[in-house]
């Protein structure tokens, strides 16, 4: 007999239980930036894997996203004669939403599960106990590289998706529908600025990173050791990413105003 | 995993474009002020901006110069206004600024009209002569407060 009320204690321990845990896988990967050797070379490897395999869609997508927004755009503002304003919709909404967020997710489907599914795969074949028993330690010179390396990527991936969408915009705004170049361009200029606007996308980018870069290893390294584990483990770090990308999103729109 | 050196470099071309991007973005784009210091400071005092804010044009017959660097609060409670503008120019000391309104609705900035003086202006100087911005609620207010009030007498609000 449990009664819906006991469960729903049950529940929020376990979640506090389990946030505990994170906290102090968190804080093992921050000792483990401290400990020599630096995994410099693991780390480049993981830049490649994160990162320039990452590179197509992220052009690809951003490209898409500007243009649909820059169609978008000009058929609204059109309607208040504000089309000349084109550029600054296309710009802000990318800099300071699209581009982190969308960045954050794509990144997350495509690199980051891959990446929980490898360290999932190495607790089942115990390759992680392997590198125990000569002892080195894992989460140093498996897991740290990862985390460090969404970290590094994802700014760095959110600023390129957000060009490429600006360019997107353009090749909507200015070669199909016909505004001048120099208004589009001024109109972005005008009104994004470093501090309100480029500074607060890179937070979000850093803040995603860390996210699912926690999230990912942490999934990854307490897979159950089977075959459905390391699936579990996937799937549930790319449903928790994208779901705590969001959150983090409004929270850090709503206290920092970016 | 294997090592390879050119995936290491692919690796420095991705992280050097991904800078360049940041670079691209918070220069030219989000415009940090990179000339900023260099740029030639003028203050200027004004009764009431309206809208203007940092980062606004300043521009003498359109053409662009310069733009707000700061907005702040002076001793006598009036907004003290400081511009950064192109260091090559040479503005006489009866230069005008004034607050105007590209458009009905749009964006304030700051036109600056020069005047004959044969003294220059020098970086950090006030500019005196000045013209506030104008708030279009304001001026149908009083329009309207005249229309109520001065309806028998129109040359008393005139005066005023």
């Amino acid at each position: 007999m449990v009664n819906p009320v006991q469960r729903l204690g049950a529940a929020s321990l376990r979640f506090v239980e389990e946030l505990g845990r994170l906290t102090r896988f968190a804080g093992r990967i921050g000792a483990a930036l401290l400990q020599r050797p630096l995994r410099f070379g693991r780390f480049v490897d993981e830049l490649f894997k994160l990162g320039v395999l990452s590179l197509i869609i992220i052009c690809l997508c951003g490209t898409a996203v500007g243009a649909v927004i820059g169609l978008q755009g000009y058929n609204t503002l059109i309607r208040f004669g504000a089309a000349n304003s084109l550029g600054a919709v296309v710009g802000l909404s990318l800099i300071r939403e699209l581009g982190p967020v969308l960045t954050a997710l794509l990144v997350t489907g495509r690199a980051v599960s891959a990446a929980t599914a490898e360290i999932g795969t190495m607790v089942v074949t115990e390759q992680l106990d392997g590198l125990r028993m000569m002892s080195v330690d894992p989460v140093h010179y498996v897991v740290t590289p990862k985390a460090l390396a969404m970290i590094a990527v994802m700014p760095l991936l959110s600023t390129l998706f957000t060009l490429f969408g600006i360019f997107g915009g353009y090749v909507i705004g200015v070669r199909i529908m016909g505004l001048d170049a120099g208004t589009y361009m001024t109109s972005l200029q005008d009104a994004v600025d470093f501090e309100n606007d480029v500074a607060g996308s890179l937070l979000k980018a850093v803040v995603f990173g860390i996210l699912v870069g926690l999230i990912a290893t942490y999934r990854g390294y307490n897979t159950a050791p089977t075959s459905a584990g390391v699936s579990s483990a996937t799937t549930s770090t790319v449903v928790i990413a994208s779901v705590s990308i969001l959150v983090f999103d409004y929270f850090i729109t709503a206290l920092w105003g970016v | 995993m294997r090592r390879s050196s050119t995936r290491d470099l692919i690796v420095g071309l991705f992280v050097l474009a991904g800078l360049a991007a940041v670079a691209y973005l918070s220069l030219d784009v989000g415009g940090v002020s990179y000339t900023g210091p260099k740029g030639f400071l003028l203050i200027a005092k004004f009764d009431e901006i309206g809208g203007l804010k940092k980062r606004a044009p300043v521009v003498i017959s359109g053409v662009k110069v310069g733009e707000v660097a700061d907005i702040g609060l002076a001793d006598d409670y009036r907004a003290k206004v400081t511009f950064t503008l192109d260091p090559t120019l040479k503005l006489p000391v009866d230069t005008t600024a004034s607050i105007v309104t590209s458009g009905v609705l749009g964006d304030r900035y700051v036109s600056l009209q020069p005047g004959g003086d044969e003294q220059l202006l020098n970086p950090g100087d006030q500019i005196e002569f000045v013209e506030s911005a104008v708030i279009l609620e304001r001026m149908i207010g009083k329009l309207i407060h005249n229309a109520d009030v001065g309806g028998g007498k129109p040359n008393d609000s005139a005066a005023q």
